[in-house]
C-alpha cells in the first residue's frame, strides 16, 4: 500500500506539456477526453524526474475535468507510473521467460554486486537502481533491460559496465524525442 | 526460400518514411479499396480464411461481419498492438521496420468497416515506437491519406495511436477498450461482444497488428491467392517469434505447413540449438499454451510429422499437442529447469491478474507460492497434487481468458514434466542452486567414478613394480612372472 502524500514541490508544468494536452485531447471524441488520460500520464511524469506525485495526478484531473479518484486509480493499476521518486537510471531488468534462460538473473547480480544494491534498491547518491519486471517483449534479444524509454539488449557484464560508465558520464537518452 | 508478404521489402533502406514506403507501392490498396464496396472487402478477407494472429486464431472475415453495421451508430476499428505474451515479439519487430504498412492496413480494415474513427493501442514499454507510428500518421495526414474525404472519395477518416502502461491484462480486447477509454484494464463481461458494444458504447472490431498488416496483400491480390498457401484452413504467412535455446533467435516469416523440424533445425529459420545440448522441450506459441516435450514435438502422439499450422499443432488436445497461438516459439535445452520455468509463468501472470475475478486473483497466487516452494526445494509430494487441483479451479471459472492462460502452462508441465517435480521433492538439497541443471549431467555419472578407483589403483601399483624392476636391470624372464 503506498502512502499518498503531498510534497509541497514545485510541480513542473510545460508549455510544450500544455500544448500536448490539448493536442492528445482532440484525438477522442467531444466528451471522451478522459482516453487521452494514460499518455498524459506519461507526458507529465517524463517532465517529472519520472514519478507522478498526488500534485501531478490532482492537475492531470483538473487538464481533463475528471475526478481525481478517477486518476488515483488508473495510477495504481498500471505498473509504469511510480508514486514514489526513484532513482535517475533504473535499470528494468526483464525476469520473465526467455530472459531468464538466457541468463538474467546472473547479470542482475552482476549490476547488483558491482553497484552495491539489492534488486529494487537505489544507491546512495540516488543515480542508479536495479529492478527485475515482467515480459518486455524482446525475447529474441535476451537478455535485455530498459532504460528510460529505451531498450538495451544482448547484454553482457562487458556491456553493463560500459552502460554504467554511460550514465555516469551523462552519455545516455532517456526519453524518446516526440 | 518461403513466400513474404509482410516483411517483403522489410530491408529496403528507409522503408520507414513515406517516400520509400510509396515507391514500394505502398497505399496501393487504399486506392484500390476506396472504388470496392466494403462488404466485398469483408467477403475477400472471409475467403483468404485469415485468422487473427493475436493468439486465439479465429477468422477474421467473420469477426468482421459480426460487426453491427444496422444500428447506424459510429464503428471502431482498434489495433492492438499491446503485445506482451511472453515468448512473442513480432509486432514490436513489424511496427518498428514497417509503420506504415499498418497504417495502411488500419485505413483499407476501416475501410471494410465502414468506421470513421480507428485507434491503435501499443503497450507502454514500447514508447519508441509510439514517436515511429506517430510521426507515420502525421506522414499520411499530410498526404491525405488520412482526415477529411480521402483522395476525393468522400470517405473520412481518423487514425490515431494511443498508448497503454504496463499491464498485459490490457491485451485481451475488452480490457484493451477499458484502459483505451482512460479507466483500469479490468476486462468486461461478454456478452455483448465488442462487436455489438465496444469503444464508447459503439460496434468495435479488436484486430492484431499483424492481422491487420495481412489486409492490404490481400485487397491487392484477392482472398483466393492467399488461400493458396498454407494448408487446409491455416492460409497465408505467419511470423514467428523464435527465443530461448536456439542459434538464431528472431522473427522469422513462414508459409504456414512447414514442418516443426525444418523450422528449428534448418539454418534459414532458426539454426538448430543454441549449443550441443539436446532440445528438452518447447512453447510453441507464446507463455500460455501448454509446453511440449521433445518427442511431442516434431512427431504427434499419432507418429504424424508436426507441422507449423493451427491444426497440427494442436493434434491430441492438451493432452499431447499444443497451440500456435501468437507464435512465440520457445526453445529448451536440457540445462533448463521445467519447474523453475513453471514458477517463473506463474509469477507473470500473478503479477499480470487484474484481480478482478478470485479464482484467477487468488490461484495465480498460490500457483506462483507453490510453484516457488518446489523449485526451491521446500516441497512435498502433495504440491503437485495441490496444484493440479488449484490449476483446475482457475480454468474456465473467469471472465477472461487469463485465467486459462495461467493455468494450462502449469498443467502441461505437470502433465508431460511431473518426474521433474518429483526430482524437486526428493532431492532438496540438489535444487537449491538455481543452475541445477546444468550440472546436472556430470552429477548424475559421478558415482560411477567410484568404480573405477580400484582398477586404477592396482595399475599404479603394477607400473610402479615394473619400473623398480626395470631400474634394477633384473632378467626378463622373473619380470614376466612378476606379471
Amino acid at each position: 500500500m503506498t502512502l499518498r502524500v503531498k510534497t509541497g514541490n514545485q510541480l513542473n508544468v510545460t508549455e510544450r506539456f500544455l500544448a500536448r494536452v490539448a493536442e492528445l485531447k482532440s484525438r477522442f471524441p467531444e466528451g471522451k477526453q478522459k482516453s487521452a488520460l494514460l499518455t498524459i500520464l506519461h507526458e507529465l511524469q517524463n517532465d517529472n524526474n519520472d514519478w507522478l506525485s498526488i500534485e501531478a495526478m490532482d492537475k492531470v484531473a483538473e487538464l481533463l475535468n475528471i475526478k481525481p479518484i478517477e486518476v488515483y486509480e488508473v495510477v495504481s493499476f498500471y505498473t509504469m507510473y511510480n508514486q514514489q521518486p526513484v532513482a535517475k537510471y533504473m535499470f528494468e531488468f526483464c525476469h520473465t521467460g526467455c530472459c531468464m534462460t538466457r541468463g538474467v538473473e546472473d547479470l542482475m547480480d552482476y549490476t547488483c554486486q558491482k553497484l552495491g544494491v539489492k534488486p529494487g534498491e537505489t544507491t546512495s547518491d540516488g543515480l542508479f537502481s536495479v529492478k527485475g519486471v515482467e515480459c518486455l517483449g524482446a525475447c529474441g534479444y535476451a537478455p535485455m533491460l530498459q532504460l528510460g524509454d529505451f531498450y538495451h539488449e544482448f547484454l553482457t557484464p562487458e556491456k553493463m559496465d560500459a552502460l554504467i560508465e554511460d550514465c555516469r558520464a551523462g552519455k545516455v537518452e532517456l526519453i524518446s524525442q516526440v | 526460400m518461403g513466400k513474404k508478404i509482410l516483411l517483403e521489402h522489410v530491408n529496403v533502406p528507409n522503408i520507414h518514411t513515406y517516400e520509400v514506403y510509396r515507391s514500394k507501392g505502398g497505399y496501393d490498396s487504399v486506392e484500390k479499396a476506396l472504388k470496392m464496396a466494403p462488404n466485398d472487402i469483408v467477403e475477400e478477407v472471409k475467403k483468404s480464411g485469415l485468422r487473427g494472429r493475436g493468439g486465439a486464431g479465429f477468422p477474421t472475415g467473420m469477426k468482421w461481419s459480426f460487426i453491427d453495421k444496422k444500428s447506424g451508430r459510429p464503428r471502431h476499428l482498434v489495433c492492438n498492438a499491446d503485445e506482451s505474451e511472453p515468448g512473442t515479439f513480432k509486432d514490436r519487430y513489424l511496427m518498428e521496420k514497417l509503420p506504415h504498412l499498418l497504417v495502411e492496413g488500419m485505413i483499407t480494415s476501416s475501410i471494410a468497416l465502414e468506421a470513421h474513427l480507428s485507434y491503435i493501442y501499443i503497450r507502454g514499454e514500447y514508447m519508441w515506437v509510439y514517436r515511429i507510428l506517430e510521426r507515420a500518421i502525421n506522414e499520411a495526414y499530410a498526404n491525405g491519406w488520412l482526415g477529411k474525404n480521402i483522395k476525393g472519395s468522400g470517405y473520412d477518416l481518423d487514425l490515431h495511436v494511443t498508448c497503454g502502461a504496463g499491464a498485459y491484462i490490457c491485451g485481451e480486447e475488452t480490457a484493451l477498450i477499458e484502459s483505451l477509454e482512460g479507466k483500469r484494464g479490468n476486462p468486461r463481461i461478454k456478452p455483448p461482444f465488442p462487436a455489438v458494444v465496444g469503444l464508447y458504447g459503439n460496434p468495435t472490431v479488436v484486430n492484431n497488428v499483424e492481422t491487420i498488416m495481412d489486409i492490404p496483400w490481400i485487397v491487392m491480390n484477392g482472398g483466393d491467392e492467399f488461400a493458396k498457401i498454407g494448408i487446409g484452413k491455416s492460409t497465408g504467412t505467419k511470423l514467428i517469434s523464435a527465443s530461448g535455446n536456439i542459434k538464431n533467435p528472431g522473427v522469422y516469416e513462414i508459409e504456414l505447413g512447414i514442418t516443426v523440424e525444418e523450422f528449428v533445425m534448418s539454418d534459414e529459420w532458426c539454426g538448430g540449438m543454441q549449443t550441443d545440448r539436446p532440445l528438452k522441450a518447447c512453447v510453441p506459441g507464446g507463455s500460455s499454451v501448454p509446453i511440449l516435450p521433445a518427442n511431442l514435438l516434431f512427431k504427434t502422439a499419432k507418429d504424424e510429422t508436426r507441422l507449423m499450422t493451427y491444426e497440427s499443432m494442436a493434434d491430441g488436445g492438451f493432452a499431447t499437442g499444443s497451440m500456435i497461438g501468437s507464435g512465440g516459439f520457445i526453445v529448451y535445452d536440457d540445462r533448463q529447469c521445467i519447474v523453475r520455468n513453471t514458477w517463473n509463468f506463474s509469477r507473470f501472470y500473478h503479477h499480470e491478474s487484474c484481480g478482478q475475478c478470485s479464482p484467477c486473483r487468488e490461484g495465480t497466487g498460490w500457483l506462483e507460492k507453490v510453484t516457488w516452494r518446489l523449485e526451491h526445494g521446500y516441497g512435498n509430494m502433495e504440491d503437485i497434487d495441490l496444484l493440479w487441483d488449484i490449476q483446475r479451479k482457475i480454468e474456465g471459472n473467469t471472465i477472461c481468458p487469463l485465467g486459462d492462460a495461467a493455468a494450462w502452462p502449469v498443467a502441461a508441465a505437470i502433465r508431460h514434466f511431473r518426474h521433474e517435480f518429483e526430482y524437486h521433492v526428493r532431492y532438496p538439497e540438489k535444487v537449491k542452486d538455481r543452475k541445477h541443471f546444468e550440472a546436472e549431467p556430470w552429477e548424475k555419472v559421478k558415482h560411477l567414478m567410484e568404480l573405477l578407483y580400484l582398477p586404477i589403483l592396482l595399475d599404479l601399483v603394477v607400473l610402479a613394480q615394473f619400473c623398480i624392476m626395470l631400474f634394477l636391470n633384473y632378467k626378463q624372464k622373473l619380470c614376466l612372472f612378476m606379471f
